[in-house]
């Protein structure tokens, strides 16, 4: 056992999936060139006042219902300020006093199948920052600004300090990934940044009641990266204790390629961000009927869709409990199960093959290759035995490959399992007369040991078919034929 | 009331403007002489009063989350010191 207790807590930025910034009406679509999605407002020209967007609103309100928090009524937007070019205004429009969102809870499992309860201890409304981009053709000294990004609708989502290791900061971060994504007020897509995760860690002696000193690490973007990150600084943190140093409250920053983490800055240079309530923006009021009319039209929340799943298509809790985490994933196998009326492949084939392949190749299930409707058509030709599990690789990997769907693969490549019983009699026959010799020995040897030959002949049968006749009915023609002749 | 210099000092690097020696005891009779008012006004009692964001009784306006600004680059920038490539150009920064 180690003589530390590790506390960690964790602040979640979620760009919600509105259209356009949170207070002005340019567009938030990712990748466009540079600045062509930044308009007056966002680039803080002078004499623009910013007008709040109601989706943003009413989505994060979605998300307080989602955690069973209190909604703030009446909310306020303050001033952050603080230089940097990527920020145009000199302030972030935050909320710090009465933000949006107030106490609420999170249930998320472990491993072991032990539960937990994180408390959230507010989220908040604000806007994001800017790119700045340092490398490039740029002259020496100069780096360029993407202001795209500025004005694009956040939540900051933070968390009491309620998690003790990195598998429960983990399991939470996931959790939050799996209820915006389900309620569908953020993409999820983490390579794009939509969900960055801003990471607290401190370390006490065990069974202390003194919180230690902590350390922020921000801006991870992967889970794999959080984790690594969180290894590493608490392994950091009591080295230092345990040499005699002290723990220095600081901002840090870890880099996921090279796996190196690094102090941005200490508490001294801490930025005095003197904040004060936004004159450009009035009290946000969100009505009971509003409200009343979000939770009524709340999408299915993953525990629910979890349940559901177990009843409705009698999988196992642990599958269920896989397919539900990921909203795109839930649908995508609802799909495939409604289609081919058969839930249990489908079930098997999202999470096994299709999983797999995605994963290897880096995307996301909702820019897969394979669609839903074409996993389908898939399972039902191995469900009514058109083709084996072996034969079914091969047209999930046309399919992938763009080559059309399953039926029309099987055409094509002359897939089809033969199991025709009068094409097989005629097979079987020619390929024991073509192999007079194999027949001769088999004839002639002891009768126990007479089953180890079939193999030969299965292996001719399966050749001269090219693998399309179906084994099991081979096996007993062959059989049949053979003992004819003794 | 008066206002230390470090404290102007402070301000003005946060502020990011520069403050000449010659001017900061001007600044700083300035400056403090706001700070007597807002401690006369802190005088006032305002115990059992809910704290105002906004000096207006009103509330603030929701926009629908429709795109109404198209891509104005080219106007925008054009005020602008120094562009490469679409992006605006600005000395070094790191972090």
């Amino acid at each position: 056992m180690s003589n530390w207790d590790t506390v960690i807590g964790l602040e979640v930025h979620v760009q919600l999936a509105t259209k356009t910034k949170i207070f002005s009406g340019a567009s938030t679509a990712f990748g466009a060139e540079p600045n062509t999605q930044a308009c007056a407002i966002d680039l803080a020209m002078p004499g623009t006042l910013p007008v709040l967007n109601k989706q943003a609103v009413h989505y994060a309100v979605m998300f307080g219902l989602a955690i069973d928090a209190e909604i703030g009524k009446e909310s306020a937007f303050e001033r952050k300020n603080y230089f940097y070019p990527d920020l145009p205004k000199g302030y972030q429009t935050t909320q710090l006093e009465k933000p949006i969102v107030g106490r609420g809870n999170v249930e998320i499992e472990l491993a072991d199948g032990r539960k937990k309860t994180i408390r959230i201890h507010h989220a908040h409304l604000e806007e994001d920052a800017g790119k700045s981009l340092h490398e490039g053709d740029f002259r020496h000294g100069v780096s360029g600004i993407d202001l795209n990004r500025a004005g694009t609708p956040l939540i900051e989502i933070v968390s009491e300090p309620d998690m003790n290791n990195a598998e429960e900061a983990i399991a939470f971060a996931k959790k939050l990934h799996s209820i915006v994504t389900s309620i569908g007020i953020c993409d999820g897509e983490m390579s794009q940044g939509s969900m960055r995760f801003d990471v607290n860690v401190s370390v006490k002696p065990s069974g202390s009641d003194t919180l230690g000193t902590r350390t922020e690490t921000k801006n991870l973007n992967s889970f794999k990266f959080m984790e690594e990150c969180i290894a590493k600084e608490v392994e950091r943190q009591i080295d230092l204790i345990e040499d005699g140093g002290t723990v220095l409250q600081e901002t840090r920053l870890y880099n996921g390629d090279t796996k190196v983490a690094r102090s941005m800055r200490s508490k001294e240079e801490a930025n005095d961000y003197r904040y004060f309530p936004c004159p450009d923006l009035l009290p946000v009021i969100v009505s009971d009927e509003t409200i009343e009319e979000l939770r009524r039209n709340l999408p299915e929340l993953p525990d629910a869709r979890q349940a559901r799943f177990v009843e409705q298509y009698s999988l196992s809790d642990y599958d269920a409990g896989i397919l539900s985490s990921d909203a795109a994933m839930a649908n995508y196998f609802e799909t495939a199960a409604e289609k081919s009326g058969n839930a249990k492949l489908a079930a098997n084939w999202t999470m096994g093959e299709l999983a797999a392949r995605l994963n290897n190749e880096d995307l996301s299930i909702a820019n897969s290759p394979v669609s839903a409707e074409q996993l389908a058509g898939l399972i039902v030709r191995i469900a009514d035995n058109s083709i084996s599990g072996k034969m079914a690789k091969q047209v999930f990997e046309g399919i992938w490959a763009g080559e059309g769907s399953a039926d029309e693969i099987i055409d094509a490549r002359g897939l089809k399992q033969v199991s025709d019983s009068g094409a097989l009699e005629q097979m079987v026959a020619d390929v024991l007369a073509a192999n007079q010799a194999m027949v001769e020995d088999y004839i002639n040897t002891d009768e126990a040991k007479r089953k180890k030959k079939l193999g030969g002949f299965m292996g001719q049968i399966m050749k001269a078919s090219k693998g399309q006749a179906n084994p099991q009915q081979v096996n007993q023609i062959l059989a049949k034929k053979l003992n004819e002749l003794l | 009331m008066s206002i230390e210099r470090h404290e102007i000092e402070k301000l003005a690097t946060l502020a990011r403007i520069a403050i000449d020696d010659s001017t900061i005891n001007e600044v700083s009779e300035r400056l403090g002489s706001v700070l007597e008012l807002v401690d006369q006004l802190q005088a006032a009692d305002t115990s059992g009063i809910d704290a105002m964001s906004h000096p207006m009784q009103a509330t603030q306006r929701l926009r629908e989350d429709e795109v109404t600004e198209l891509n104005q680059r080219e106007a925008l920038q054009a005020t602008s010191p120094d562009t490469e490539d679409g992006l605006f150009l600005v000395p070094k920064v790191i972090e």
